[in-house]
């Protein structure tokens, strides 16, 4: 077991499955014999609003909430959000950008306007940023639906998390008909973040 | 064992082990899983009940009649419930009863962040507060006998972070807990002014031995570290300083009613410098200060919002921080918004267009308030929409009453607003009442309520009847509508605001949520016919959106449920359907 904690931020917008990928990985952190603790926002900023949920483990916890400024790996559903919370990045820490774009209300209505190159000014500032369609990635593999674990699969590259754990996390989530997609969807993402 | 829990997992946890058979609430956000939970728990009545007031009630009936009980609310609930609360104090308890307070440092889902240790005080109640979920489940265990112990309710309170944040809990056995037995005494369940006097008497005993259990409860306890700095605080705080400052010395205090004062004193005289960590108020702070002990908290950390790790360190130890990436990109925010296919967008497009003043409640629907639907004037607490519209409408007259309405969702109607329908009627109002029934309590997650006709386990139960109930209480124009057929919906608005009397619209469709249709058709925006207008932009739904380089709208497939909106409010006839 490393002495290191390891602080994961996972933001998106409300309904895209953060909160289940968040679950997760606390889950396999469990697993793995760590401290763990996670928070999440619930109520109304879920609907449709910014959502962001965070994972510490390690060998003792105490703060639910990671300090800014400690983030080890970001991982953003969305490009919008990776910029919302890059403040809370680690120097040296690793962000995984999902290239989707989801329009805020402003955006929507024509009041602001989406920063199109969001996702690589945040590769320009952060060398150690991945930015991937999980979407079509999970088509490849079979499923537009296994995105998510393309996803999860990433995160679990970037964390250096033994396979199995995760592996194991995804068979209980997901229906025997789907496994083969979402574990050839999950050891593509796990590939890309090695 | 050690399993992960949230802090609402844990509260019902530790009420279950300690033998709990009954538990009550009405949903609110953060507290809403811990009733939840309960009732997924064997030999557990747990319930959602109508408002906290009757939760609590309902918790305080079990209690005397022997029962271990607990009832759970948001903070602003406590408010509702706070009439029974204060003499529950006076009666004390049979079977323990813990209430939970579930404050919201932040307002993440709140419309004020009021800090209920101000009950215990107030009310005369121990008040315990856990800091992380082992310490919820274990606090609440504890507070069970706490209250049995000393013949009186405990106040769990606990924070947003602290409900849902999950972190490793080791489970301990169930206890068996026999109903107690009862007996009839009205010397301490009947609150006439010649028993209370006595108890008031009882209650102050009561406090000043609780002052003493507070000087060596386990509840409480000092971790010696360095002696320049020590800390004193209570709750998800404690965690953040440990992260932060570990070499601190520091008082935690598992419970913050009645404080330890000669605890605190001996703390104070051996450390340096003495700082209060507590969110919101200054509770701890000020009867310090009262005692004559110097004591830093609020001139340094404000009493507004959450705390954070990365504020405790800046401001008691101002480090060296690694400068954050600082993007040179505009980043607009994320307000949350009205789902696709929501039937309350329906009800506040309308009532933009007819610009009435809307007198607005508490639940989703609130969101109406924010642009572009931007259709609410006013959203203070729950049941607040109908007894502020009969206010406004005697206060500025009849011809404001024909401009103004009131709407509420069908829970919260429930929750609060009957009373203020009553006084309508009573006192020959002509408010006219919009109930958007989307048959659930949608914000805080779907839960049941009296007129969806299920109780909190999805069994079928017998459904409230809203029209027979407006009916009831005198209402002589009922009319049910589909806030998704906007010409029908205008139509019974205006009729309505225009009768010199007052009427219920029951704007009633399933929450969009729930029910799971296949898309009907694919829109799309005939360009050559879309003049820019942004009729359809103003719905504010994912579904649509604008686009700014051809100055028309555009639809978004992968969010549009086709419920229909759109293309009833394009004056042009721009919005097609998708031959197939």
């Amino acid at each position: 077991m490393t002495q290191t904690v390891r602080n994961i931020l996972i933001v998106g917008v409300g309904g895209q499955g953060t909160l289940m990928t968040s679950r997760i990985l606390a889950r396999v952190a469990v697993n793995m014999g760590y401290d763990v603790k996670a928070t999440e926002v619930h109520g109304m900023a879920q609907r449709g609003g910014s959502v962001v949920s965070e994972v510490r483990y390690g060998e003792k916890i105490h703060s639910p909430v990671i300090k800014k400024g400690d983030v080890d790996v970001l991982l953003a559903f969305e490009k919008l959000e990776a910029a919302r919370w890059i403040s809370y990045q680690k120097p040296g820490g690793k962000v995984i950008i999902n290239d989707v774009r989801v329009d805020p209300l402003p955006v929507m209505t024509g009041k602001a306007k989406y920063p199109n190159d969001i996702a690589q000014h945040i590769a320009e500032l952060i060398p150690d940023t991945t930015i991937v369609d999980a979407t079509e990635l999970a088509v490849e593999c079979g499923s537009a639906k296994a995105a998510n674990v393309v996803l999860v699969g990433m995160l679990a590259g970037a964390l250096d998390i033994p396979g199995e754990e995760v592996e194991k996390a995804v068979r209980e989530m997901v229906p025997a008909k789907a496994l083969d997609t979402n574990i050839k969807a999950y050891r593509r993402g796990v590939d890309l973040c090695k | 064992m050690k399993q992960l829990m949230s802090g609402n997992e844990g509260i019902a946890r530790g009420a279950y082990e300690a033998g709990v058979t009954v538990a009550a609430a009405y949903p609110g956000t953060p507290s809403t899983e811990i009733v939840n939970n309960l009732a997924d728990y064997a030999g557990v009545y747990a319930e959602w009940s109508p408002n906290e007031k009757v939760a609590l009630e309902v918790a305080m009936g079990a209690s005397f009649g022997g029962a271990r009980s607990l009832a759970a609310m948001k903070h602003v609930g406590v408010n509702v419930a706070a009439d029974p609360l204060f003499t529950f104090a006076y009666t004390g308890v049979n079977g323990g009863c813990v209430v939970v307070s579930a404050d919201d440092p932040g307002m993440h889902s709140s419309q004020n962040e009021q800090d209920n240790r101000g009950y215990g005080i107030f009310a005369k109640l121990p008040v315990v507060e856990p800091s992380d979920s082992q310490e919820a489940k274990d606090f609440t265990r504890l507070a069970f006998e706490l209250g049995e112990r000393f013949d009186t309710p405990v106040m769990l309170r606990v924070t947003t972070r602290l409900c849902h944040s999950q972190s490793m809990v080791e489970l301990g056995e169930v206890l068996e807990q026999p109903l107690k037995d009862y007996k009839k005494n009205s010397q301490k369940y009947v609150m006439l002014p010649v028993h209370a006097r006595p108890r008031h008497v009882a209650v102050e005993k009561r406090m000043a031995e609780l002052r003493e259990y507070a000087e060596d409860t386990g509840l409480n306890r000092i971790e010696w570290g360095e002696p320049g700095l020590g800390v004193i605080t209570s709750g998800v705080v404690y965690q953040y300083l440990k992260e932060v400052m570990p070499q601190a010395s520091v008082l935690k205090l598992g419970m913050t009613n009645p404080l330890p004062e000669k605890m605190i004193r001996d703390f104070a005289a051996r450390v340096e410098r003495l700082v209060v960590l507590e969110e919101l108020e200054p509770v701890i702070e000020t009867q310090i200060k009262a005692w004559g002990i110097a004591v830093e908290g609020k001139e340094l950390f404000g009493n507004i919002g959450e705390y954070s790790p990365e504020m405790i360190e800046t401001r008691l130890l101002a480090p060296d921080l690694p400068q954050p990436v600082v993007l040179q990109r505009e980043i607009p925010p994320r307000p949350p918004l009205l789902c696709p296919g929501c039937p309350h967008r329906g009800v506040f497009n309308v009532l933009r267009r007819m610009r009435v003043a809307v007198i607005g409640d508490i639940g989703c629907y609130t969101l109406g308030a924010l642009p572009p639907l931007d259709s609410m004037d006013t959203m203070v607490d729950m049941g607040a929409s109908i007894s502020n519209a009969l206010g406004i409408q005697k206060a500025r007259g009849e011809e404001f009453a024909r401009r103004s309405i009131a709407v509420i969702g069908d829970s919260t109607f429930i929750h609060s607003g009957i009373t203020g329908l009553i006084d309508i009627v009573y006192n020959q109002g002509q408010t006219t009442v919009v109930i958007l029934d989307n048959d659930t309590t949608a914000m805080t997650g779907h839960q049941e309520h009296p007129a969806t006709g299920r109780n909190i386990k999805g069994e079928p139960t017998p459904r409230l009847d809203l029209e027979g109930l407006c009916r009831a209480i005198g209402i002589q124009h009922i009319q049910v509508v589909d806030p998704l057929q906007l010409d029908v919906l205008t139509e019974t608005i205006k009729t309505e605001l225009a009768r010199p009397e007052p009427s219920v619209i029951i704007a009633r469709r399933p929450c969009a949520l729930l029910v799971k249709e296949p898309v009907k058709a694919r829109y799309y925006v005939d360009e050559d016919i879309c003049n820019g207008c942004r009729l359809c932009i103003r719905l504010g739904c994912t579904g649509i959106h604008w686009k700014e380089e051809e100055k028309v709208a555009q639809f978004n497939l992968d969010n549009c449920i086709s419920c229909g909106l759109c293309p009833q409010v394009c004056k042009f006839d721009a919005i097609k359907t998708v031959e197939e």
